[in-house]
């Protein structure tokens, strides 16, 4: 096996012996039942009348809890490949594990891509699981999905891996607790600083607009949460918020467009660029 | 004749592939910001010698292993290792290294971490078993191989280290190590502030000498002052030591001593040690 595939197995190995893998399937578990029996709840609601709700009500009242719930799943995500890869390189580096390793013929390059490959699979693995049985929980409780399922998955995976690249890189230069704390501190600015895009758009500002388009080139975090909002979207919503005018789009839990092909092309230009830097970083790096 | 010419060519351009030093170093020079870690070092190890690299904390004996694997750039110079050039990645293979700070995988095995090692050497897969077995003898940890290394003492997990560096009969170990093991090197190396300040054979780097060691009372300076012909010597008030003695000197000295009025309570010759030595050169460095 080449070494870059051995340190994403060891990557993957630990997490797994660490137990981490168990504790985020018995959490899934757990939040994933708790939901599904709030959903179910939504179907017995009744008018003031005693008339149960129309089904397009029920809709989108799924809906928007589901973005909710979505929420808490993608900040989990995000939060655990931040603090996972935040002390990913610096902790091995400080306690000497990569010593012994980096003394045999591995490129300091398969290093860091080996041990993003690793944390990659981890995360798109838990947000296709967890996304998957959610779901799976929404349908059977209120008979409701997204319009969009496979691109929400797409999405929410995406976010967790802008973080997890992050956290890498900073982990190449600072300790993991610095690391960590600086790229979930980056994920929450990035999220407020796409509101404050949003209030820009609604009030026909540019400059706020520009705060917005500008953190989302520089962490395209929330660019890509909105993409996953997009996708949980029904038609009739994104209709009405149409209708409504700029005013609608003030809303870190509402998208009224897709992410344009443009941002979705820049993604992937910044996770070359990210992994280009980490290396780099690492390469100068002292050990 | 014509066979005989091949055969010495043969010969010649064997011995030229072994020929090329396990290590050679000219000038390597390393400096942090002001401090210099390793001043122009500059020497040859052939192969099959095991040579000590000795110093106080500090003198860069770390500084010399890391830059020679390639975990440090160094500042200018130049060093080979087994014919290649330092920071090559195949100057890399066919080495065994044992860091000064040492740690391996927690979650993992002792027989895992060595089957790591085998993977990232890279030995043939067909023949990790038996070499995983042979090491885990030599080093006495035949019968914790299944368990944790996070279980193990220090003392085990630095035995698990050398079985790690000895791994596929490598050409050359590194040993960084805080023990004194002069006693098994046939030629060594006193570093100091970065500097090589003598280098030999352990017989002739400690001359020969013998210290002697006096108790004595009832002694003048200006007699003690008159026993600096029988060499250089350490004076703690009762206690008087010659550094470099012969001892067949040892009644001269006694019976000079008792007609100066001097009461000797104990005489006790004893050989030069690395120790002795080396505080001497650093003293003579010093002036």
């Amino acid at each position: 096996m080449p070494p870059l595939l051995v340190i994403a197995r060891l990557t993957i190995q630990e997490a797994s012996r660490r137990r981490l893998l168990l504790a985020l399937l018995i959490l899934t578990l757990v939040v994933v039942g708790f939901s599904a029996w709030g959903f179910n709840k939504i179907t017995t609601l009744s008018r003031s009348n005693g008339t149960p709700l129309p089904p397009d009500q029920v809709a989108l009242l799924t809906s928007q809890l589901l973005i909710v719930v979505t929420f808490m799943y993608s900040g989990v995500l995000a939060l655990s490949a931040a603090v996972v890869a935040g002390p990913l390189i610096s902790s091995e580096v400080e306690s000497g594990l990569l010593l012994s390793m980096l003394a045999r013929p591995v490129r300091r390059s398969e290093i860091v891509i080996g041990k993003w490959l690793g944390l990659a699979v981890l995360v798109t693995i838990y947000a296709a699981f967890a996304g998957t049985t959610e779901l799976a929980a929404v349908d059977w409780a209120t008979g409701y999905l997204p319009p969009h399922p496979v691109e929400l998955l797409a999405f929410v995976a995406a976010e967790g891996l802008v973080l997890l690249s992050l956290g890498l890189l900073l982990s190449t230069r600072l300790s993991g607790i610095t690391a960590g704390v600086i790229a979930l501190v980056a994920w929450l600015m990035a999220w407020i600083a796409g509101v404050v895009g949003d209030i820009g758009t609604g009030l026909q500002n540019q400059a706020l607009e520009n705060v917005g388009v500008g953190s989302h080139l520089l962490l395209p975090s929330d660019g890509l949460w909105r993409g996953a909002i997009y996708a949980m979207e029904p038609d009739t919503l994104i209709a009405a918020m149409k209708a409504f005018g700029t005013a609608a789009r003030a809303n870190p839990f509402a998208a009224s467009d897709p992410p344009p092909f443009e941002f979705l092309a820049w993604v992937v230009v910044w996770f070359g660029i990210v992994l280009v830097l980490s290396i780099a970083s690492f390469r100068t790096r002292e050990i | 004749m014509a066979e005989l010419a091949e055969k010495t060519e043969a010969v010649a351009s064997r011995e030229a592939a072994a020929g090329t030093p396990a290590v050679k170093t000219v000038e390597l020079t390393k400096k942090f910001g002001r401090t210099v870690a390793l001043a122009g070092l500059s020497m040859t190890v052939p192969r099959g010698e095991v040579f000590g690299f000795l110093g106080p904390n500090g003198a860069g004996k770390t500084t010399a292993v890391k830059l020679l694997l390639g975990l440090l750039k160094p500042t200018s110079g130049e060093g080979w290792l087994l014919g290649k050039r330092v920071g090559d990645l195949g100057a890399r293979r066919r080495i065994g290294y044992l860091p000064e700070l040492f740690r391996y995988q927690s979650w993992l095995t002792a027989r895992e971490v060595l089957a790591l090692h085998c993977e990232l050497a890279p030995l043939p897969r067909a023949a990790w078993k038996d070499e995983i077995k042979t090491v885990l003898e030599t080093v006495g940890l035949s019968d914790r191989a299944q368990d944790k290394v996070g279980t193990f003492s220090k003392g085990m997990q630095q035995r698990l280290g050398l079985g790690a560096a000895l791994l596929g009969e490598p050409e050359l170990v590194f040993l960084d190590l805080l023990s004194e093991v002069e006693q098994v090197c046939d030629r060594v190396a006193v570093v100091d502030h970065g500097r090589v300040i003598a280098e030999g054979t352990m017989d002739a780097l400690l001359g020969g000498g013998t210290a002697v060691r006096v108790r004595v009372t009832g002694l003048a300076q200006a007699d003690k002052n008159k026993l600096a012909s029988f060499g250089r010597i350490d004076d703690e008030g009762e206690q008087l030591t010659f550094a470099s003695l012969d001892p067949e000197r040892v009644p001269e000295l006694v019976t000079e001593i008792v007609a100066m009025g001097g009461r000797v309570y104990e005489v006790a010759p004893r050989h030069q040690t690395l120790e002795d030595r080396f505080l001497q050169l650093l003293e003579d460095e010093e002036k």
